[in-house]
């Protein structure tokens, strides 16, 4: 599948700020981050920011933005509509905490459960957004039951490395965040290698035989494709270029990623380029049924 | 709304297509493209269609294949075009309302002035029947010429599908799926006609007829089994068979 930039930003830049609006949300009302206004600020601001940019983002690619506002309406049927009205009902609990945090320098009572709405909006909409993409049977190596942890524990992980960065710039620097954004890191990564197992090992149910009923005459093959170039279907999912060198770029994924966000955990700024290293593979390595029709030997 | 109709619609309006009897020569996919960009509601639109590397949106591609190896190998030429699913998960993903599958006749359509264009259902649709249009900036797909099946200022005649109409192999047919009494049924019956993908579960309408086998014993023709050598002749054209020979 082709990976789109504005994709890849809406999924890391938004997983990273529900990410840490869930930690912000639980650990401010308990008590675990002091109520402070520049620290608030600077926390609340990040999360939101990263937010709303990443929901910015995924507007980028539309071929109508400005019909955007009617993704709110078929949450019955579409993840993608579920996840755009989850956002924006979110925004609300996280208006209300912010406020109190910022401005009245509180997060108790009524001000501690929009917190902890906050942090449930975030997490839905984690699940909301891996679903979109989890739900599509079309592409196999996104419909697979890792896909949803792998969305959520990368969220934690740029959340949790974000946490530290700005405890440790604008508030007291707190070892239970330091090590929570090391454990996430780990966690995030293990759960990747688990998920490329999982589709490594599953060699898909389609054939080009099932997909033109000739498995009677034997192996079926593309002889002559229906135009001389390109089309949006091969550009959108026939997206080679990762599939070839899939293995080494797994590799470099995970070995810089991993070591580089375990070392430089503290400079977060720097790492939370490599979840989108992440992203950009899971989008490169899916291939869509549809290939079959091009000449691919599963799906 | 994007949720599919509550009960099955009465009427399945599809295709049956014949692979026996297609010989690949295009005419459905360019009368598909022509009738398309030419009517309701906005042109199919191309980019660079005069330049080294054209690309653009169209509604019916045919591919084609080969099946198996040597003498009991085929050619399939392989047209393709919305199946219209029974189980149309292009619909059901579809964040705007935009896509949405006739509870009448069971036809699904796109709604150009809903659509935004994120290309979600091009994803969810296993056979690749919908193509963005990049000048529109709204998907496109087969509507099974809704705009000639209902049209009353055509004579009933050409009532049909632009590609059916055009079709000079009749390798294409359309009618109704849901009606055991109609030509398209009793075609697939006889002949066999299959699901693309059925492990899949997509439940399409359109069927494929598959190649009929192939004859191999054929009556003689009283065609000798081959040609004697000539024999030698004088005279002139001996002379003549000779000096050519040489």
């Amino acid at each position: 599948m082709h990976p789109a930039s504005s994709v890849i930003l809406f999924t890391t830049s938004s997983g990273l700020g529900y990410g840490l609006l869930f930690l912000l949300g639980i650990a401010v009302p308990t008590g675990l981050i002091p109520a402070e206004r520049w620290l608030g600020l600077a926390a609340m601001g990040l999360a939101l920011g990263a937010i709303s940019l990443g929901l910015l983002a995924s507007t980028f690619h539309l071929g109508h933005p400005e019909r955007a506002w009617r993704a709110l309406s078929q949450w019955r049927s579409s993840w993608l509509s579920r996840e755009g009205v989850i956002a924006v009902i979110t925004y609300v609990p996280a208006g209300i905490f912010a406020i109190g945090w910022v401005v009245f320098e509180t997060a108790g009572d009524a001000w501690a459960l929009a917190g902890l709405l906050a942090a449930l909006g975030a997490l839905i909409t984690v699940v909301c957004t891996a679903m979109i993409y989890a739900s599509l049977e079309t592409i196999r190596q996104w419909h697979n039951r890792w896909v949803v942890p792998v969305y959520l524990a990368f969220a934690l992980m740029t959340g949790a490395l974000w946490l530290s960065v700005v405890l440790h710039l604008f508030g007291p620097g707190a070892l239970w965040s330091d090590l929570l954004a090391a454990a996430s890191v780990l966690l995030a990564w293990g759960l990747k290698l688990v998920y490329w197992r999982a589709v490594d090992g599953d060699t898909g149910t389609s054939t080009p035989e099932s997909a033109t009923g000739l498995a009677a005459f034997g192996k079926v093959r593309l002889l002559d494709p229906p135009h001389t170039q390109e089309n949006y279907l091969m550009r959108e999912m026939g997206f080679r270029i990762a599939r070839k060198h899939a293995d080494k770029l797994r590799r470099i994924a995970l070995a810089v990623g991993f070591a580089a966000t375990l070392i430089f955990s503290a400079l977060a700024v720097l790492t939370s380029g490599w979840p989108a290293a992440e992203r950009w593979l899971f989008f490169a390595e899916a291939r869509h049924s549809v290939m079959l029709y091009y000449g691919a030997r599963a799906a | 709304m994007t949720s599919l109709p509550a009960n099955p619609p009465e009427r399945r309006l599809g295709l049956v297509i014949d692979l026996d009897t297609c010989v690949g020569c295009q005419a459905c996919v360019v009368n598909c493209k022509e009738w398309n960009t030419g009517g309701y509601p906005a042109p199919l639109s191309d980019l660079d269609p005069y330049a080294a590397e054209p690309s653009g949106a169209w509604l019916n591609r045919v591919h084609t294949f080969e099946a198996g190896d040597g003498a009991a190998g085929r050619t399939v030429h392989f047209p393709k075009s919305c199946l219209h699913c029974e189980n149309a998960a292009c619909v059901t993903v579809c964040p705007t309302g935009a896509s949405y599958k006739r509870a009448e006749d069971g036809i699904v359509l796109v709604d150009e002035t809903m659509c935004m264009g994120c290309g979600l259902c091009a994803w969810a649709c296993p056979y690749g029947a919908r193509e963005m249009d990049v000048l529109g900036g709204v998907m496109k797909k087969c509507t099974l010429c809704i705009d000639r099946i209902y049209n009353e200022h055509l004579p009933e005649e050409e009532r049909e599908p632009a590609c059916v109409a055009t079709c000079p192999a009749r390798a294409r047919h359309f009618g109704d799926l849901a009606d055991p009494e109609s030509g398209v049924v009793k075609l697939v019956a006889e002949r066999g006609g299959m699901d693309l993908m059925p492990e899949r579960g997509y439940k399409p309408t359109n069927k494929y007829l598959p190649p009929r086998p192939r004859r191999n014993r054929t009556g003689t023709t009283g065609a000798p089994a081959a040609l004697e050598a000539a024999a030698a002749e004088g005279g002139f054209l001996g002379w003549l068979d000779r000096a050519l020979s040489r």
